[in-house]
């Protein structure tokens, strides 16, 4: 099966505020509704376009903002694998490993929405099929990868019984 | 040696010696949520199993962004909230109380030296009390509360020195807002900040507050300043717990370092919809304002009511304006009255709303309706902010919103300087 990316209209400092809106996280406790609601203020429908496997894909400092974590969770139930970014906003890049979500680091001025993408998680490439280009982007921290493995952060202290890096 | 503050703190906290880049597994002092994060805290917390408080003194929660509730949704999570204290028998601050980033260091959970986590982006506020402090998200807190440890990435330092002497007229508020106007929304992404100099050092505690509160709206972790004898003073009157002050070193290694002069700095101004899009107040005078919103965790402490009223005395709102106010903290809600403060801002024509975060997360106590302009103390403007996607947020000093009040247009507080 074929995964697209996904560009909003704007492409820089995109915030939580934007991905899920104060009107609608207070509001909806159940993630797959939730995820009806990302980037709303922004764009009328967008959840629509994305298929399961499909990436999302934008500029500089995405997630800055507000530390909700229904952000990535809403993401993370629209069907995302993975938001492709500039650089991510820290608090944001937290939370997003803690719930599963990946999160890829790199240039993103060769992917135009609507291309075909792979990734090749051993060798750190996005390929961009629809432009036959390769795009490196930043290793994930080990104590990253661990979590995603796990399926997130509270599976991984679930099976370590706490942090196995812990030297305190 | 060549230590800054962050990673003094951290070094400290994880039995390591913490340099730019590593990642450490580091003991947490004091970790909190608020009502928009507490409930997926509690959902996260009873995910692992046998999950038990780590410390009943070092953690608690906070009601304060949609407080009281305004909807059935809402009052189910404050009810969680109040079950979940219950049964583990930890500390509600609940409605009324106030904001998080005033409660928190106004109890004395935090002194100098300590590592906070906090499951709102604000935490960065106890930077002004030596306090390495962070947001994280619900999950990360959950995690903390339990262990009592989280990770950390060492954040490398940028090193603000602010210099001159502010004139009258401009505060705290306009200098952290003209310096995140220079550095931009993303300057100090996943750094630290130390903020140095003369003009810092003249501040009182609660305007420090005011700029590290802003620190993240840089993209920084933590907006750390040195703890002088104001800080010490401040948070003995506060505290029993022990402060542990921690200075850097003086070689410590900055990954930039940005001097600013503010002697001739005019009241600024953070025009829609990103707080780094800032401008000096003149070239915005004029603007139609149909609602000024007072308070929140950056602006809501007794000195920004003091100068509200100190505008407002003896006058009225221009017509059409709503004027919300809101105290951060029963404590200062409860100065205020005493100091005639609230009887001036009833009389002006104001709203004053009990102790929370007012209308600045757009849940309720000032919705903005389709095409108004407001103008607020609080620390963002993003679109839809303040609960309308159609609406457009200036940010600004008390003395400016108060001026502005009067006038239902962007106005300069220079204008009352007299008053000031």
């Amino acid at each position: 099966m074929s995964n697209f990316a996904h560009r909003l209209k704007i492409q820089n400092d995109i915030n939580t505020d934007y991905i899920i809106s104060g009107r609608f996280k207070f509001k909806i406790q159940d993630e797959k509704e939730l995820a009806k609601y990302i980037f709303a203020d922004l764009e009328d429908d967008f959840h629509k376009k994305i298929k399961l496997g499909d990436f999302l894909v934008a500029g500089e400092n995405f997630g800055c903002g507000s530390s909700r974590e229904q952000a990535p969770v809403a993401l993370k139930a629209s069907g995302l694998q993975a938001v492709i970014a500039k650089s991510f906003a820290r608090i944001f890049y937290r939370n997003a490993f803690n719930v599963g979500l990946c999160l890829l680091e790199c240039e993103t001025n060769y992917i135009d929405d609507m291309d075909e993408i792979e990734v090749d998680f051993e060798n750190n490439i996005i390929k961009n099929i629809s432009k036959g280009v390769n795009i490196d982007f930043k290793p994930i921290p080990e104590i990253m990868k661990n979590f995603l493995d796990k399926g997130g952060v509270i599976e991984y202290i679930k099976e370590f019984g706490g942090f196995k890096e812990d030297v305190t | 040696m060549r230590q800054t503050i962050a990673e003094k703190i951290l070094s400290e906290h994880s039995s390591s010696r913490a340099k730019a880049g590593d990642i450490v597994i580091a003991k947490v002092d004091f970790c909190f949520g608020q009502d928009g994060t507490s409930g997926m805290i509690i959902d996260s917390f009873r995910k692992m199993k046998d999950a038990s408080i780590f410390s009943k003194e070092a953690f608690c929660m906070v009601i304060d962004h949609s407080s009281p509730s305004p909807n059935i949704g809402v009052s189910a999570i404050h009810d969680k909230i109040r079950a979940f204290a219950r049964e583990h028998k930890v500390k509600v601050f609940d409605v009324g109380c106030g904001v998080c980033h005033q409660l928190v260091p106004e109890s004395g959970y935090v002194v100098c030296g300590d590592l906070v986590l906090g499951a709102d982006s604000h935490t960065c506020t106890y930077g002004a009390i030596n306090v390495l402090s962070t947001g994280v998200g619900s999950t990360d807190l959950a995690i903390a509360a339990s262990s009592g440890k989280s990770w950390f990435k060492v954040p490398e330092t940028i090193k603000i020195v602010v210099e001159g002497s502010l004139p009258k007229g401009v505060y705290s508020k306009d200098v952290i807002l003209n310096i995140i106007g220079d550095v931009g929304a993303r300057g100090a992404t996943y750094k630290s900040v130390e903020f140095h100099g003369s003009v810092i050092d003249a501040l009182s505690v609660e305007e420090r507050f005011t700029i590290s509160n802003m620190a993240v709206e840089m993209g920084a972790k933590s907006g750390l300043m040195v703890a002088d004898k104001k800080t010490m003073d401040w948070v003995r009157r506060h505290s029993n717990k022990v402060p542990k002050p921690v200075l850097p070193d003086a070689d410590a290694k900055y990954s930039q370092i940005r001097n600013y002069d503010v002697s001739d700095l005019s009241p600024q101004v953070a025009c829609p919809h990103t707080v780094d899009n800032v401008c000096d107040i003149e070239k915005v005078l004029g603007t139609r304002i149909d609602e000024v919103n007072i308070g929140t965790c950056t602006n809501g402490r007794l000195e920004d009511l003091e100068v509200t009223a100190k505008i407002l005395k003896g006058k009225t709102v221009a017509d059409g304006v709503k004027l919300i106010i809101t105290p951060a903290s029963v404590k200062i809600y409860l100065a205020a009255l005493k100091a005639g403060y609230i009887e001036i801002f009833v009389r002006a024509g104001a709203a004053v709303n009990n102790p929370g975060c007012g209308p600045c997360v757009g849940t309720h106590q000032g919705v903005l309706a389709d095409g108004e302009n407001a103008f607020s103390t609080a620390n963002r403007n993003f679109l839809g902010r303040m609960g309308n996607p159609n609406a457009s947020i200036y940010l600004g000093s008390p003395a400016a919103a108060a001026a502005t009040a009067l006038e239902g247009k962007i106005t300069d507080p220079r204008e009352h300087k007299r008053r000031l």
